[in-house]
């Protein structure tokens, strides 16, 4: 077991040190410094000495990877990679444009995420499990046909008219919650309440339906026979035996999100106000700052490397059958 | 008038794709076993209900996929500027726009300078008029367009009424003349038409035709009332700049249908080759290509987006002698979302053929083939493929909706088309804000709504028609249900 998690964990640094280098191509190799100091400082006006200047201020002006100029060991530590890149590997990712620390940032900013991430998580996760018991209960039935009619239409519906139209019913028209802004995360369950209740809502369509699949699955399987053959009633047979097998692939499918919770949702946090990861990285997208994205990729990625270990810890724990080689 | 053929590469890539389909369509008629589940989704009346819908859109989306430059009137010819001596506007248009000036006629060209209603005859801001007295006056005005034919803008109702009727009218006419065509084909032939017809209204031929005829009235009423009252006034209102809505709608199809369709497209050889080479040959290529679409699906999808868009926007911006024109650019923009959207959903595909190629690599067919000395890249593309192939269509029909709904996500947190590229997603964009207006400037997002809505779920309901009627497994474990629970 100890092996194979260490395993896991040295594959998850393989793959850190490829998406490293995948952004490190994308954001200095395919343009280059200059570049991007061109379209920073605006336009095709700019002087060669205003792009060197912007890029000695940021640490730019060294060469990429391999510098000729310096001596022993820093022929490669003084260069762009080693100072910008390999540098996120030990949590130094400098500053953003505006001259912030970004790890600071990330650490202030990951609790107002994680406000709004975690209830939608938990409360979209109960919804959706009893929303799909329920279909499978009644599979093939009128109720179950309807429902799956609204949930493809749920599907169907964009999560910005599902953020739109619910800041316009409850805060605009019914005027129950503020529209958007934070107060903290126990203190302002009446900036939090509407994201989660409209993050639920977006998350049924497809959630629900996958869920339901798993159960009717699961109904088909021989252990149901056999308690059907012992005159157990359908509630039991549902709610004892199969709901129990069936969380076995919905948990530890959910599992790989857990951490990516941390990173905020975007389009949530950015329409609600919310100081949190989101928000912080959409800010990032449209000033172009560069180094607060390539620090965002990197964090999310660790955390999703760190989601796919636990779904393979969480294999073992749940379901005894299977064995780790 | 003269015009100039413009292919952009959306173009292109898009009448290679229709080309693709028909190639595609041509192989399954000849092929019993290909048929088969096609004739399942087309004995579905709701697939064949959407299937209507999605043509619609398609029609749409493809006359405005043929762009062209026309020759300016007035043509002042330098003989640097034009060497062939006939000088082009720089201006490129489509067969849709054409059309659309043509349909909307007077409504065509000129736009109003602001918001206004729906079949409004005033604009929805107040402005300072001068009086023939010389008095000024905050009034609505009139709008330049939309209802000037009317003297007294008291008539409007009635006026109102009277084209919506004309335009049912019309609807009902154009239905009839595209359901007698139906029937022709239907009934292979004139002869016998009240046969044909009855069965059809009685639902009695193998294909259920009543569906879409059902689906092409709503659609021809629609259209008839959309041309007859939008030629006079703006049936869905005008945006911030005055542009007509319904035009603006009709023009983001286009949009929707490229992500849709192109960004499978791209990713679709790719990732089938990569899946099932990496499942046949197992090995150190096994774990090369897994290697590679482990690190690729581990990087946040957004912010890779988002890396790669900004990164081709300063491409952009650093070579502008290889974009002329501003719809050069913008379509440059969309194939590179298209292309990076597909490197970012590719993965997921190829981990599914990866898992079944190794099931089928140890079946006896292949075993046989290859003891028979057929070689790797036969046994990929001659064997293997065509039994993954409902694999592939499924997720191609699934992922379509799937990118229709990231495209107007893409183009809010700002790394989604050029905003000069008309798209549901931009048109959200500029009218998220305006909800928070007194009186509410509703109409933006509710057309939006409606074409996004019709299209997404037309798409989504015929996805799940395909993917019941593709997937063998299911097809399987339903009988097996209904032997069993005896409820399903």
């Amino acid at each position: 077991m100890m092996a194979y998690i260490l395993r896991r964990i040295g594959y998850g640094l393989l793959v850190l040190i490829g998406v490293n280098l995948i952004t490190f191509w994308l954001f200095f190799t395919v343009n280059t410094p200059d570049d991007i100091a061109r379209i920073q400082l605006g336009g095709k006006r700019v002087t060669a000495d205003a792009i060197s200047k912007w890029k000695a201020e940021r640490g730019y002006d060294k060469p990429l990877v391999y510098n000729a100029q310096a001596t022993g060991g820093k022929k490669f530590t003084e260069t762009i990679y080693y100072e910008k890149s390999a540098a996120m590997f030990v949590l130094d990712f400098g500053q953003s444009d505006d001259g912030r620390d970004i790890w600071y940032e990330i650490r202030t900013r990951a609790g107002p995420s994680l406000a709004i991430a975690i209830p939608t998580f938990i409360i979209g996760l109960g919804v959706n499990i009893s929303f799909a018991l329920l279909l499978a209960l009644f599979r093939g039935t009128r109720f179950d046909f309807s429902s799956q009619i609204f949930l493809i239409v749920m599907m169907s519906i964009s999560t910005l008219f599902f953020i739109i139209g619910g800041q316009f019913v409850f805060s605009k028209i019914w005027r129950l919650v503020p529209v958007s802004g934070f107060d903290g995360i126990f203190d302002g369950w009446r900036f939090i309440a509407l994201p989660v209740l409209i993050g639920v809502t977006t998350s049924i369509g497809s959630s629900t339906r996958l869920y339901r699949t798993i159960f009717i699955e699961e109904v088909g399987r021989d252990y149901v026979r056999t308690a059907r053959a012992k005159g157990l009633s359908e509630l039991t047979v549902m709610f004892k035996h199969v709901l129990k097998n069936g969380m076995i692939p919905v948990l530890t499918g959910v599992v790989v999100v857990i951490p990516v919770l941390f990173m905020g949702s975007l389009l949530f946090e950015s329409f609600f106000g919310i100081p949190g990861l989101g928000s912080y990285t959409i800010e990032a997208i449209q000033s172009q700052d560069f180094g607060i994205v390539r620090s965002m990729v990197f964090i999310g990625t660790v955390l999703y490397v760190l989601g796919l270990i636990l779904t393979d810890i969480s294999y073992t724990l749940v379901d005894p059958r299977v064995r780790l080689e | 008038m003269s015009i100039t053929p413009v292919l952009l590469l959306t173009d292109a890539l898009l009448w290679l794709l229709v080309l693709a389909v028909a190639a595609y369509a041509w192989n399954v008629r000849r092929h019993e076993h290909l048929l088969a589940p096609w004739v399942k989704v087309r004995q579905n009346p709701i697939a064949m209900a959407c299937a209507t819908v999605l043509a619609a859109y398609a029609l749409v989306g493809l006359a405005d996929s043929l762009h062209f430059r026309s020759s300016t009137a007035a043509a002042p010819a330098s003989a640097t500027a034009a060497p062939a001596g006939r000088q082009y506007s720089v201006e490129v248009k489509s067969l849709l726009d054409v059309l659309i000036a043509q349909a909307f006629g007077p409504m065509a060209g000129k736009s109003e300078k602001t918001y206004s209603e729906p079949l409004a005859t005033h604009s929805f801001a107040k402005e300072t008029i001068e009086a023939p007295g010389g008095v000024q006056a905050r009034e609505y005005p009139r709008l330049a367009v939309g209802g000037a034919h009317l003297k007294d803008p008291a008539d409007r109702a009635g006026d109102i009424a009277w084209r919506a009727l004309a335009g049912l009218a019309a609807g009902c006419g154009l239905w009839l003349v595209l359901g007698l065509l139906l029937c022709v084909w239907v009934g292979r032939g004139f002869t016998r038409l009240p046969h044909t017809w009855r069965a059809i209204w009685h639902n009695t031929t193998p294909a259920p035709w009543r569906p879409v005829l059902i689906t092409l009235l709503v659609i021809c009423l629609l259209a008839g009332v959309a041309l007859v009252l939008g030629s006079r006034y703006h049936l869905l209102g005008t945006d911030k700049v005055g542009q007509d809505v319904l035009g603006l709608s009709l023009k983001s199809i286009r949009t929707g249908l490229v992500m849709g369709t192109l960004t499978t497209m791209v990713m679709l050889p790719f990732a089938v080759l990569a899946g099932l080479t990496a499942g046949y040959l197992k090995g150190w290529v096994d774990d090369l290509i897994v290697y590679i679409y482990t690190t690729l699906s581990s990087i946040p999808g957004v912010l890779l987006i988002a890396a790669a868009i900004l990164m081709t926007t300063v491409y952009i911006d650093a070579h502008p002698d290889l974009f002329p024109t501003t719809l050069q650019r913008a379509d440059f923009r969309l194939l590179a979302l298209c292309v990076i959207l597909g490197i970012t959903s590719w993965t997921g595909l190829c981990r599914l053929l990866r898992g079944e190629a190794l099931k089928l690599r140890e079946l006896d067919y292949i075993v046989a083939a290859k003891a028979f000395g057929v070689g790797r890249l036969r046994v990929i593309t001659r064997h293997m493929l065509p039994n993954v192939m409902h694999l592939i269509t499924i997720t191609a029909v699934m992922d379509f909706s799937a990118m229709v709904l990231t495209e107007a996500v893409l183009s809010y947190v700002g790394v989604g088309v050029d905003p000069t590229t008309n798209s549901f997603g931009t048109m959200i964009n500029a009218a998220r804000l305006e909800i928070s207006r007194e009186p509410v400037v509703w109409w933006l997002l509710a057309s939006a709504f409606f074409f996004m809505l019709s299209l997404v779920l037309a798409a989504n309901l015929f996805a799940d028609v395909v993917q019941e009627a593709f997937d063998p497994r299911r097809v399987v474990k339903r009988a097996r249900l209904r032997l069993l629970g005896g409820r399903a």
